[in-house]
């Protein structure tokens, strides 16, 4: 177990520059996400991490010690890849058994601890089979196994679960973060998916054309975006344009167009130095629709009307219209959901806001 | 109109059925007559016999054009295999500059006429001095199998992905273990069947071995040839018949190894 430290890491692929000056410091025995659409440069850094890319500037440094110049065969890391990458030719036990030929354990040391490894991916009796009589779910599981069994100092995810479908994905999800706590080994993982990264992460480091956006743990990412691209990557945002009329220890004061005067809280606010122009962001799941006429009490509230309804189950999601503006709302399902043409009233709170400033 | 379409299939059945026989008829009458008892190669036949094959033992000339026929084509396919694999490693794997070129050139003794080849390489080596030997023909057969290795290792090779590797390097084997552990077994079905096809293509090679083998060394096919130009013996009926078991027994079998190699291996 060891912390991962990237010093300025840049890293071009001839005029391209994949990773801008990066600085990330991931501490001992934390579970760290790099969360970002495709192409953001989060699997670069990883396989800059993993030493299967050399940075083009800086210094990679694990458990204290620059590592730039050591082959990854060396490095004592446990990769996890979305493929498997199992070995087809070997049996389940062979692959898992592998690292171990490469290290200095006896032989029946190695078969009682691919039998733990087995055991605790919950898989303790697929030994002698070959990977490809296994589900998908299952050979992850394997992957998963064979990475842990040889105690690495850090362990990497590239996006494991995405080659799996939707319902044994979050099973494994639970199943990752399980084992993950049990053996308390340092982690990276790489996702695009931010239900994933939300779920699993100590801190997330949200990425974004090769720069880091934000770095925070799931609640402050998610409830206190720096960026727009923050607030629009977790989850559904509407940004408004706004003016700041305030600012106090505990509230900036917004302006904002339909809703008329909005105090978010200072802390949702920390990137306002002042008046101005500035964007509110609020969450689609913080606009609530409610029948025209309803007392909400101590809110922000417009009137609109229902455009499009997209239902979900436990959830339907709504495009509404107020003026010129359109937003989106994301509401439980509370009794019948309203239709198309339906005229609302749409209502949030303040403290459920964030504000970012212009630009 | 079912009626039509019925005629229709029957008449490219029987066109197929024609075209079958037109290609194999010849083969299985070298076949049929190395069997024959009568003296001269030919029909009518008086009797079955395996008197042919008899000689055909005891024929000094054939015994030993047959073993230099062996040793040449083993070792083209061993030099061949081993350059093949070596070369579509290095531009399948690595980043080489003009990685198209290099392919299209080492692909190009397919396109060029044997004969242009033969006689270019020959020309060559008497600007450069040097005389016709064994290592010159045996330097040809490898210059015209290695295309087929190459294009059949590639192949699978593009086929094994990248991660199996990286995942055999991040568990603590260095480049040249995870080659051998991982890598080599899994394209050994393709490495299997380049062998055999350089073998083959070696084994039956009359047109570059003509230009090229010293005089004094036949192998099979230009012995074949040689003893044409006197008469039709029937031993070259019975050697006939142990070629085509060789030719087309070996791939056959080299098949049947690997396609049992990688259902065991999966893909």
């Amino acid at each position: 177990m060891s912390s991962v430290h990237l010093k300025n890491i840049v890293k071009r692929f001839g005029t391209f520059t994949a990773v801008h000056k990066t600085s990330l410091e991931i501490p001992e025995g934390a579970f760290v996400t790099l969360l970002g659409p495709s192409g953001c440069g989060k699997t670069t850094n990883l396989r800059m991490i993993a030493g299967l890319l050399d940075p083009t500037e800086g210094e990679i440094l694990i458990g204290g010690k620059r590592v730039n110049e050591v082959p990854i065969h060396k490095r004592n890391l446990g990769i996890v890849f979305q493929s498997y990458a199992l070995f087809p030719h070997k049996t389940v036990a062979e692959n898992v058994a592998f690292g171990l030929k490469y290290r200095d354990v006896s032989k029946t040391e190695i078969t009682e601890r691919v039998q733990s490894a087995l055991d605790l991916v919950q898989l303790p009796d697929v030994g002698a089979r070959y990977p490809k009589e296994l589900s998908g779910g299952q050979q992850q599981r394997i992957a998963l196994a064979r990475s842990i069994v040889i105690n690495p100092d850090v362990l990497l995810l590239d996006e494991p679960l995405s080659a799996l479908d939707a319902n044994l994905r979050e099973d494994m999800r639970v199943e990752l973060k399980r084992i993950q706590d049990q053996i308390g080994v340092t982690t990276v993982f790489v996702t695009h998916d931010q239900s994933e990264a939300l779920a699993l992460s100590d801190q997330i480091v949200v990425m974004s054309a090769g720069r880091v956006e934000q770095v925070g743990t799931p609640e402050e990412v998610y409830n206190k975006p720096t960026s727009e691209f923050v607030a629009n990557f977790l989850g559904a945002s509407n940004i408004l344009s706004a003016r700041c009329t305030g600012k106090t220890a505990e509230t900036v004061t917004l302006d904002v167009p339909l809703f008329g005067t909005v105090p978010v809280p200072a802390d949702k606010a920390a990137l306002i130095d002042g008046e101005g122009p500035v964007k509110l962001v609020l969450r689609a799941e913080k606009l609530l629709l409610t029948p025209r006429g309803t007392d909400i009490g101590d809110a922000n509230t417009a009137e609109a009307t229902v455009e499009t309804v997209d239902y979900q189950g436990q959830t339907v999601r709504y495009f509404v219209r107020s003026g010129d503006t359109q937003l989106q709302a994301i509401n439980m399902i509370d009794g019948h959901p309203f239709a198309e043409g339906d005229s609302v009233t749409l209502a949030f709170r303040p403290k459920d806001c964030a504000a970012l400033p212009e630009g | 109109m079912e009626g039509t379409g019925k005629l229709g299939w029957s008449l490219i059945r029987l066109w197929a059925l024609l075209v079958y026989g037109f290609m194999f008829l010849p083969v299985a009458v070298v076949v049929l007559l190395s069997f024959n008892a009568s003296q001269f190669g030919s029909f009518p036949m008086t009797g079955f016999s395996f008197r042919w094959f008899v000689e055909l033992a005891n024929n000094d000339a054939i015994l030993r054009a047959f073993r230099t026929s062996v040793t040449l084509g083993l070792m083209t396919a061993v030099i061949s295999t081993t350059l093949g694999v070596l070369a579509s490693l290095a531009l399948v794997r690595y980043k080489v500059p003009g990685t198209n070129m290099i392919s299209t050139f080492l692909i190009a003794p397919i396109l060029v006429p044997e004969v242009v080849l033969a006689v270019a390489l020959l020309l060559f080596l008497n600007f450069l001095g040097i005389n016709k030997s064994f290592t010159l023909l045996l330097f040809g057969h490898v210059i015209f199998t290695l295309p087929f290795v190459i294009l059949v290792v590639q192949a699978r090779l593009v086929a094994i992905k990248r991660d199996v590797e990286e995942a055999a390097m991040s568990l603590g084997a260095s480049p040249v273990q995870t080659f051998f552990q991982i890598t080599l077994p899994l394209m050994l079905p393709a490495v299997l069947a380049g062998g055999l096809f350089a073998f083959t293509i070696s084994f039956d090679d009359i047109t570059g071995t003509l230009f090229w083998k010293p005089g004094g060394v036949e192998t099979v096919p230009t012995q074949i040839f040689a003893m044409l130009r006197n008469s039709i013996s029937p031993e070259i009926n019975a050697l006939g018949t142990v070629m085509i078991l060789l030719t087309v027994g070996l791939p056959l079998l080299g098949a049947a190894i690997a396609r049992q190699l990688a259902q065991k291996s999966g893909p």
